[in-house]
């Protein structure tokens, strides 16, 4: 009996002429991930990836894990494949299925005839399989409204195969499809979310990390790697670009107003990822504001980042509540990681108490203090690049 | 750009001798030492010699000496085995309220347990007197337990002139010293201060991690906290660390003796506690006869981690209240009553014998640029104002 893993594709099937180079991009991620894990054959037919392990070594348990993180795949299941013939269908039902059955008080059969030259119908190759299901499993009861267990029998061009409920995969867009965004990260609950958010939209990131070394430590930067490992897992390997800016952090404390620290620091931010991100060819920000958290997150501190932003930013979570952030967070494994306390460059300067409103003339006179380009030019000489690898 | 490496008390380098013992121990005598043939003999020979060492250097007997994982280890065995065995005679446990968190959060365990915990507070100095510690001891009191040295601030307890008064007081009471600051420092004799127990650690000493002693006197029959082959008169079971104790008794035998050690400690520290005093803002936390391997300053304003990174990136190591707590607010600072902002800008350095005054020549011109250019919190920058 060989067990393989059939996965179904989301919303990239209503894909028009795109859909090929879609298609040729999931099966390129799948391969890539599943390398470590031995040799499988990964294929596409009849709007499903066949993902065949050459042999026994190869850890299904493993791939199942890897399988569950690939943006693209909406949903798959872990099946035994059969002979199309009715008595090796309902030999490996039996068999394949025995510690399931065994469990259930109750069961249906459904099946699927892709292959019309085979000589049941989809009802007859259902009664068929449960009644040699019922001939092995005495307790068993057969119930089609609300089974405990639903046997799948499924008759595809190349052999049949036998399952129960398909496992939900990460949806979204296999990613690369979407194009490439530069995502603000810091070390908080948040921004992992929001990059994690759009890479699952096909969204490829170019993350940006603010530090203010000595007010920051190498841990807090480290931090902010072991998060970009998780969301690694789902996007694939990244470069984090690290800016240092602990000088302009320091000249807006003396040369503008406490209560505008925050705001002008965060323009200074836009401006930096703009330059960043025009060089990296992205064609956005992503940012993880939502509308009303902080005092730098109101409407009208966001349009004053904004006015400085050269390309649209995207933020995923404006209209979320923190609860569903954090719930989210839990999922990606970064919740656990992003309560680490360590200082980011965000809070270590934090204003007494800062201006929730400002309207973006005040922050614009406020800075003309200030030697902008030559700080951001400054600050764009400390960039250092950081490998994130899928662990 | 050359590594100064001022966090002693947290850790220190493993010295050659230390090493090399280990790695013998490893390689060549690497039996088990209870077990019967030539290569268990050979291991047990090294084991004894080695707890015989560290004996001797106590005033203790070879057979009072029982080997842990390190101080922490050494304390929970010391305070709930003597608050177990005293729990038939009274109630009251006496300590101080600087102690490490492996002493505070053991009695805060007892306290749940229903003894009554009295806690000491020292004064803003950093100093708790004899008398004061004599006065909370009352005929009940079961157990004393006072560190020797302070692992933030550098206080000399007087905790050898406790023991012979405590007896008189309370006869049922055993006495319990943390001398993990202060083994091999300073001078220790646990039968002139009659002590009763007294835990150490290898890692203060130039030895390895994973290694410590905690003394029993002769008579006091603790219980046992991991029951196996009865190893460690069954106090303590599992097969002997051999390596890291071995490496333990080398790097005590390779420690100067106080005598020698300490005259030229104090001239660091004077020079260190003379340098920093010439910078504005600078305040000392540890009291003048503290132990010279400790000096504990604060500079308001200019918080505990920026000077830490700032150091850190200029190739110079030191520590903001103890390593241990990893950041959290000294509880060391908070017990000696000083305010917020002097515990918050609290910086610890800890010297060792290696360091030398060019250091702390460069320590203090660094710090000295650092109060000069590092921003100040919001509090500080208030202040300036």
């Amino acid at each position: 009996m060989k067990e393989l893993f059939l996965i179904k594709l989301g919303e990239m099937v209503l894909k028009g002429q795109n859909r090929a180079a879609f298609d040729a991009l999931l099966l390129k991620t799948i391969r890539r991930r599943l390398y470590p894990l031995g040799e499988f054959d990964v294929r596409y037919a009849q709007s499903t990836v066949y993902v065949i392990p050459k042999d026994e070594s190869c850890d299904m348990d493993k791939a199942q894990e890897k399988l569950e993180k690939i943006f693209g795949i909406v949903a798959f299941t872990r099946a035994a494949a059969a002979e199309k013939e009715l008595s090796s269908i309902c030999d490996t039902a039996t068999e394949y299925l025995a510690t399931a059955l065994s469990a259930a008080k109750s069961f249906k059969v459904e099946s699927k005839r892709a292959d019309k030259s085979f000589p049941l119908t989809s009802l007859e190759l259902s009664r068929e399989v449960g009644a040699a299901i019922l001939r092995k499993f005495h307790h068993l009861k057969v119930d089609v409204h609300h089974p405990d267990l639903t046997v799948r029998a499924e008759v595809r061009d190349f052999g049949a195969y036998l399952h129960t409920d398909a496992l939900p995969g990460a949806g979204g867009m296999p990613s690369g499809t979407g194009g490439k965004a530069a995502v603000l990260i810091s070390g908080g609950i948040d921004s992992p979310v929001a990059a994690w958010m759009m890479a699952r939209r096909g969204v490829e990131l170019v993350p940006i990390h603010f530090a203010s070394p000595p007010y920051t430590s190498e841990r807090a930067e480290q931090k902010v790697v072991e998060l970009l490992e998780k969301v690694a897992a789902y996007c694939g390997p990244m470069k984090m670009r690290t800016v240092s800016i602990t000088h302009i952090q320091e000249e807006i404390l003396q040369k503008c107003p406490e209560e505008l620290f925050t705001v002008i620091m965060r323009r200074f931010m836009v401006r930096l990822s703009n330059k960043i991100a025009q060089d990296e060819d992205c064609g956005a920000l992503i940012t993880g504001e939502s509308l009303g958290q902080v005092a730098s997150q109101t409407m009208q501190a966001i349009r004053c980042t904004d006015a400085v932003a050269e390309l649209p930013v995207f933020r995923p979570l404006i209209g979320t509540d923190k609860a569903e952030i954090v719930a989210l967070a839990h999922r990606i494994g970064t919740y656990e990681i992003s309560i680490e306390p360590y200082e980011d460059c965000c809070t270590v300067f934090t204003p007494r108490h800062p201006r929730t409103k400002p309207p973006v003339f005040v922050a614009e006179k406020a800075e003309q203090a200030l030697e902008i380009d030559a700080l951001v030019a400054e600050a764009l000489e400390t960039v250092k690049i950081t490998p994130i690898r899928i662990k | 750009m050359k590594e100064i490496y001022l966090d002693n008390s947290a850790t220190t380098k493993v010295c050659d001798p230390a090493i090399a013992k280990m790695v013998s121990l490893m390689t060549e005598t690497y039996g088990n030492p209870s077990s019967l043939h030539k290569k268990g003999f050979e291991a047990e020979q090294e084991l004894k010699a080695a707890r015989a060492f560290l004996a001797e250097t106590l005033g203790a007997e070879r057979d009072e000496i029982v080997f842990t994982s390190g101080g922490t280890e050494a304390n929970n065995l010391a305070l709930f085995g003597a608050a177990t065995l005293g729990k038939r005679f009274g109630k009251r446990i006496v300590s101080t309220a600087f102690e490490h968190p492996s002493v505070l959060r053991v009695l805060e365990a007892l306290q749940k347990e229903g003894f009554e915990v009295c806690l000491l507070k020292p004064d803003r100095s950093g100093k708790i007197t004899k008398e004061e510690i004599l006065g909370a001891i009352t005929p009940d009191t079961v157990l004393v337990s006072i560190m020797a040295v302070n692992n933030e601030v550098g206080t000399i307890l007087p905790f050898s002139e406790i023991g012979g008064a405590l007896k008189k007081i309370a006869p049922r009471a055993l006495y319990h010293v943390d001398a993990v600051q202060a083994f091999c420092k300073i001078p220790i004799d646990v039968r002139k201060s009659a002590i009763d127990l007294l835990s150490a650690s290898a890692h203060k000493i130039h030895g390895p991690k994973g290694a410590g002693l905690l003394y029993v006197k002769k008579g006091i029959r603790l219980p046992a906290r991991a029951l196996g082959g009865g190893q460690e008169r069954g106090l303590r079971s599992g097969t002997e660390a051999l390596p890291a104790i071995g490496g333990f008794a080398a790097a005590a035998q390779n420690y100067e003796k106080p005598a020698k050690l300490l005259p030229q400690m104090r001239e660091k520290a004077l020079l260190c506690r003379t340098l920093l005093s010439g910078i504005e803002g600078v305040l000392l936390q540890s009291p003048e006869d503290a132990l010279p391997y400790i000096v504990n300053f604060s500079l308001p304003g200019i918080r505990s981690e920026t000077m830490l990174h700032f150091l850190s990136g200029n190739g110079i190591y030191v520590s903001s209240g103890s390593a241990c707590s990893g950041g959290e607010k000294s509880h060391v600072l908070a017990a000696m009553g000083l305010p917020a902002e002097q515990i918050d800008s609290s910086i610890r350095l800890s010297f060792s014998r290696d360091t030398d005054e060019t250091q702390i020549r460069t320590l203090a011109e660094t710090i000295k640029l650092g109060s000069q250019t590092l921003m100040r919190t919001a509090q500080g920058r208030k202040k300036a104002r």
